[in-house]
């Protein structure tokens, strides 16, 4: 059974549709990547799985239970499902433990040394045991990131959603990043992501969907996507990337 | 577009020709002449000060001396200036640009330098003119030592009442502030009549002047005979009044901070599982209050001044006092005491918002 299942999903702000009936599913242990120029829909569709945003129309389903339209409880899903954002959102008033130790403090009811105990640990299994007692505003892009991920970490979600987490950053701080993500995927989280780093998604994805005005076009494993795409509308996309010496 | 140029770039006919440098020789004379003026100022002013003050006549003639030797050290710039544009005029007919331009910048800055302490020291000279003037009428009303010195004692303690009802005021508005701003943003549909109410609300006070609304809640809530509320002091009126205006501004300062921290920021804060409850504790309002310190201290100095309206419902705070005295000795020095009595307590908080700005401006620049 997938663990995320997104079923005719619309989402419209005002007059715009921003999603069109989109249909997609996540299997567990799956690394699934979205694709599609700015405006396409990506970092509409992640929000609206982690119920950032209403849905127009359709479902939303997380490991069975449906998790869109009224009623949802949004907290208890947000649990099962963490997400990292492009611009890292790290919180500048508190230091990078406390960011990390904050949602299992405030949300799981865990003792403050016992949270922060963890927070440290898993801040030294991405190499920033030295940054914990830091503001974020101390630390460079590539760390802010990092230490946004293991915030996201920290409640033990299910799954992840990842909202074009490199694009903010300086490119040579990509690859600490994309490694973190990579060795996630080895350990079998499940994760949606948006991205626009092409290479790294052909390599870590299970399955590619690539997003044109709010439909998802084409979907398929990444070699075939990106080997042997049969919409045009792709071809002509992945081009533009190629002419941009993106990929 | 003519063959050969790019569309992206227009090739220029070569670099620009530099004009010749604003005169500064003009600038240069006229801060001389206002240093000789202001001297020949001093002197005049203090001729006309010693004929008020008789007997005083070697003290006046010392200060005097004083304001005009520091008006004279005004001099050194001013003739240095006079010096520098001699000198860019002959650079500039020499073809030497770049000298032409220093010289001409260096004069410009020393004349203005010479020119802005001239306005000062004639600053200086109009207050004591003004006081002096009329046969001293203005020195004698408003700056009687003896007057101060019988009422300084009785006026500062009546101040207390001023602190009292500041202080009071300053803690309950800061809950009934954030209370109005944070009715005035519930979300949805069931939010929309305490919107409605908060705004109704906010507009209304910030609209009434401050000395109506103390009228009314003083002579009003007695009449009203509510329970418990009507029988206040006059003291306690005025504080319920002041919170209720003052709540108004307050919370459209808290409102302005809440809005200004990013929505990433809730996102993030939601997305990890936090209530909208816990997001605004943890992580919207420690960040909100932090911004809106300085425009609060603002408001709060602003409040701390009004509190003399209070007298119009007969609470005995520093201005009544003092009003007592005036008319007791048909003299406004007492008053002065007041005035002063609010400066020294209003200034360093005014320095204290400065720092704190900032300090907040360091922060934003991500130091």
């Amino acid at each position: 059974m997938p663990f995320i299942e997104i079923d005719a999903v619309h989402k419209s702000y005002g007059d715009t549709e921003v999603l069109r009936g989109i249909d997609l599913s996540v299997e567990q242990h799956q690394v699934v990547t979205l694709i599609g120029a700015s405006g396409s829909g990506k970092s509409t569709l992640l929000r609206c799985v982690n119920g950032l945003e209403d849905i127009s129309a359709g479902e939303i389903r997380v490991g069975g239970e449906v998790a869109s339209g009224r009623g949802t409880d949004v907290n208890r899903l947000r649990r099962d499902v963490g997400m990292v954002f492009q611009h890292f959102n790290l919180f500048p008033h508190m230091n990078v433990v406390r960011n990390v130790a904050l949602a299992p403090m405030r949300v799981a009811g865990v003792p403050r040394a016992e949270a922060e105990e963890r927070a440290r640990t898993l801040l030294a299994r991405v190499g920033l045991a030295d940054k914990a007692d830091r503001m974020p505003d101390q630390l460079s892009g590539g760390q802010q990131q990092r230490v946004a991920i293991v915030r996201a970490l920290a409640t033990q979600p299910r799954a992840l959603l990842l909202d074009e987490i490199t694009s903010a950053l300086d490119p040579e701080l990509v690859a600490e990043v994309l490694a973190i993500v990579r060795e996630l995927a080895a350990d079998g989280m499940t994760m949606l992501l948006a991205t626009h780093e092409m290479g790294f998604a052909r390599e870590v994805s299970h399955k590619v969907c690539f997003l044109h005005q709010g439909v998802l076009l084409e979907e398929g494993p990444p070699e075939q996507i990106f080997g042997d795409p049969r919409q045009e509308r792709t071809r002509a996309f992945l081009r533009r990337i190629v002419e941009a010496g993106r990929l | 577009m003519s063959a050969g140029h790019s569309t992206l770039t227009t090739l220029g006919a070569g670099p620009a020709k530099s004009a010749a440098p604003p005169a500064a020789l003009p600038t240069a004379a006229a801060s001389v002449a206002a240093v000789l003026a202001t001297v020949a100022l001093t002197a005049t002013a203090a001729a006309s000060v010693s004929r008020v003050l008789p007997g005083s006549g070697p003290t006046v003639a010392a200060g005097a001396v004083v304001v005009a030797a520091a008006v004279l050290t005004l001099l050194r710039p001013a003739l240095r200036a006079v010096r520098s544009a001699r000198r860019a005029a002959t650079a500039w007919s020499e073809q030497r640009r770049t000298d032409a331009r220093r010289a001409a910048s260096e004069a410009r800055e020393d004349a203005w330098t010479a020119l802005g302490w001239c306005l000062a020291a004639l600053v200086l000279l109009g207050a004591v003119w003004f006081l002096c003037t009329n046969d001293r009428a203005v020195q004698r009303t408003f700056f009687d030592g003896q007057v101060i010195g019988i009422s300084l004692k009785e006026t500062a303690s009546a101040f207390g009442t001023n602190l009292f009802i500041a202080v009071v005021a300053q803690v309950l508005i800061l809950a009934w502030g954030l209370a109005l701003a944070l009715a005035r943003m519930a979300p949805g549909r069931a939010g929309r009549p305490l919107r409605l109410l908060a705004t109704t609300y906010i507009d209304g006070f910030r609209a009434v002047p401050a000395i109506i609304i103390i009228y009314l809640i003083g002579f009003g809530l007695p009449l009203a005979e509510v329970p418990f509320l009507s029988s206040l002091s006059p003291v306690w009126f005025a504080i319920l009044a002041l919170t209720l205006t003052y709540g108004a501004y307050v919370a459209e300062v808290f409102r302005a901070g809440i809005e200004s921290v990013p929505p990433g920021q809730t996102a993030a804060a939601r997305s990890l599982g936090l209530s909208q409850s816990a997001t605004l504790r943890h992580v919207v309002l420690p960040q909100a209050t932090r911004r809106v310190v300085p425009p609060l201290l603002n408001d709060f100095i602003s409040l701390q001044k009004d509190t003399a309206l209070v007298n119009v419902i007969g609470t005995i705070d520093a201005f009544n006092q003092s009003k007592i005295f005036a008319s007791n000795h048909f003299n406004l020095s007492a008053v002065t005491v007041v005035a002063g009595l609010f400066i020294l307590i209003t200034i360093p908080q005014a320095r204290l918002v400065d720092r704190l700005v900032a300090r907040e401006q360091r922060r934003g620049k991500g130091a």
